[in-house]
């Protein structure tokens, strides 16, 4: 009884559930209450779902009744069929591709800054201790800031996303491969230099090990920072992309394309982190289970 | 007289940003063009445009829109965050559509917005809430969630009562998960009341930024790029400091260092 009125009180986590049904399969005795709805395996789904319809609904009742303006909201049913008819159109495809190439140039030369520096900062404490006040300074620096700089160097061009990209991007990535190196085992270095490992075959087998999980979690968390910095360059500066067509559909009062390219934006947003993470348990399969990559 | 080994380094530091600097000054000194300013011009528009002049017609709205936005998504994000942990039926009902509307890029909520609520103050506060809550609110909700479970069992089997459970037990349980929550909130923060500056602004430091960029005035520019990342920088300083006098009796605290 005591476990009961304590379940009531606390989610349970989901590693119980299995052993309760497990056991209760195995060994006969007393009818074990069956597990809370929000246990069952289609719960996630099921009321994902109705979380969705009911926002959609609240949505609609709201144009409806006038509580939320009808001229500046159009309704849910417009909105999905103005994002089913962008599917349809070359010119979004183009505007994503731009996005991604924007996005996706920056990122790898913010990876290639940050791993090279960050390898060299985390592996020599001269070094590390050298460059720390102007990385320090650097970092919170919001990438957007520099987007005036960018439209006088590149104007409303790819170059001005990349830039952004690559400058917002750089400063964490740096920070999290720093800290992974640093974090390598001390005792495994001496004994890889005892065993007479060179230099290449230490960072290869020693220091990539424990700093991979810190830059793949800094590479998810940049992968976002850059859809963030990408489009909101395109945005500001007007450079060809998802941003950009978005301004252009606010200009135009195009609403029902506005409100699908920001919600198409959304999705977009959701693929890359699902990617990154797909990635991240991808190139960390040799991890035991449970261990976190550290933030 | 030797250097002990701290000495050293911290001589090492000091050497390198004063040689980073020098670079920097030299290196605009002999470049400077039409996105490059000479240092001395950028300290003097530094010093024409924000000892004092223009603070209250620049800074102080710039400020003020981060500080209420950011203060509204903390007291609106921790409690939805503390009722989204421990209800997972709620959870559950919500995480698709919050997952949505916090994949959507911040920037892009501007357009929007814009539409809806013009381009005044009020927009540019929502927008900053609307992003804001949602670190606040998943890393809230994820610090409840993972609480220990021993210690709230021993807390209920002590008859602590809800209120002295909530007040004694899981907010400071929860409170290292809440501030990393409120860090990357507040650098969210900043930039999309600079983003919204330069898109929809009247004043600020972004749109200050965005008309210097416009008339090719150079220096100013960069004055106010310097005084963003400044900005930034005192932030993240700010909350730092808070964080460690809030959490001064945190484990983790100790062993950063």
């Amino acid at each position: 009884m005591v476990i009961m009125s304590m379940h009531q009180e606390s989610p349970r986590l989901a590693g119980d559930v299995h052993e309760e049904q497990h056991e209760s399969r195995l060994v006969p005795g007393p009818r074990i209450a069956p597990a809370p709805l929000t246990q069952r395996r289609w719960a996630p789904v099921v009321l994902g779902v109705t979380g969705l319809v009911t926002l959609a609904v609240i949505w609609e009742a709201g144009v409806r009744a006038e509580v939320l303006p009808p001229a500046d909201i159009p309704r849910p049913l417009e909105v999905a069929s103005a994002l089913g008819g962008l599917l349809g159109e070359n010119d979004f495809w183009t505007a994503l591709g731009q996005t991604f190439i924007g996005a996706g140039t920056g990122l790898a030369i913010a990876t290639a800054v940050a791993l090279v520096a960050g390898v060299a900062m985390g592996a020599s404490e001269v070094l590390r201790r050298a460059f720390r006040p102007t990385v320090e300074f650097l970092r919170p620096v919001p990438g957007l800031t520099l987007i005036p700089l960018a439209i006088l160097l590149w104007g409303p061009s790819t170059g001005s996303t990349i830039f952004l990209v690559a400058f917002g991007c750089t400063w964490p990535l740096l920070v999290q491969t720093m800290a992974g190196v640093s974090s390598a085992d001390q005792v495994g270095l001496m004994a890889a230099r005892s065993y007479g490992l060179g230099v290449f075959a230490r960072i290869r087998w020693v220091i990539i090990p424990s700093a991979l999980p810190y830059v793949m979690t800094g590479l998810r968390i940049c992968a976002s920072i850059a859809l963030i910095v990408a489009i909101g360059g395109e945005l500001i500066v007007g450079t060809p992309g998802v941003g950009s067509m978005i301004r252009q559909a606010q200009q135009a009062l195009k609403l029902d394309d506005m409100y699908a390219l920001v919600l198409a934006s959304g999705v977009l947003g959701i693929a890359t982190t699902l990617g990154f993470e797909r990635a991240e348990r991808f190139v960390l399969r040799w991890r035991s289970y449970g261990e976190e990559g550290s933030q | 007289m030797r250097l002990s080994r701290s000495q050293v380094l911290l001589l090492v530091e000091i050497l390198t940003s004063v040689v980073v600097v020098a670079g920097v000054w030299l290196y605009t000194e002999q470049n400077s063009s039409f996105a490059v300013a000479r240092m001395p011009d950028v300290l003097q528009a530094f010093e024409e445009a924000w000892l004092f002049e223009r603070v209250t017609s620049d800074v102080l709205p710039t400020m003020q829109r981060l500080v209420i936005g950011f203060g509204i998504a903390v007291l609106a994000g921790v409690p939805l965050g503390l009722a989204l942990g421990s209800s997972p039926l709620l959870r559950l009902l919500t995480q698709p559509a919050m997952t949505l509307i916090r994949s959507i890029p911040a920037v892009a909520m501007i357009p929007p917005l814009v539409i809806l609520l013009g381009v005044g103050n009020g927009m540019k506060i929502f927008l900053v809430v609307i992003v804001c809550i949602w670190p606040i609110v998943l890393n809230t909700s994820d610090g409840v969630r993972q609480f220990d479970s021993t210690m709230r069992a021993t807390a209920q089997v002590y008859g602590l009562t809800r209120l002295e459970r909530l007040r004694f037990v899981l907010i400071p349980g929860v409170q290292p998960r809440v501030f990393a929550g409120l860090r990357t909130s507040l650098a969210l923060a900043l930039i999309l009341v600079i983003a919204s500056e330069y898109l929809a602004g009247t004043d600020g430091v972004g749109y200050f930024v965005a008309q210097a960029q416009q008339s090719y005035d150079v220096a100013t520019m960069w004055a106010g790029i310097l005084l963003l990342g400044a900005i930034g920088y005192l932030l993240n300083a700010v909350i730092l400091l808070f964080q460690r006098r809030a959490l001064h009796w945190h484990a983790s605290e100790h062993t950063e260092a």
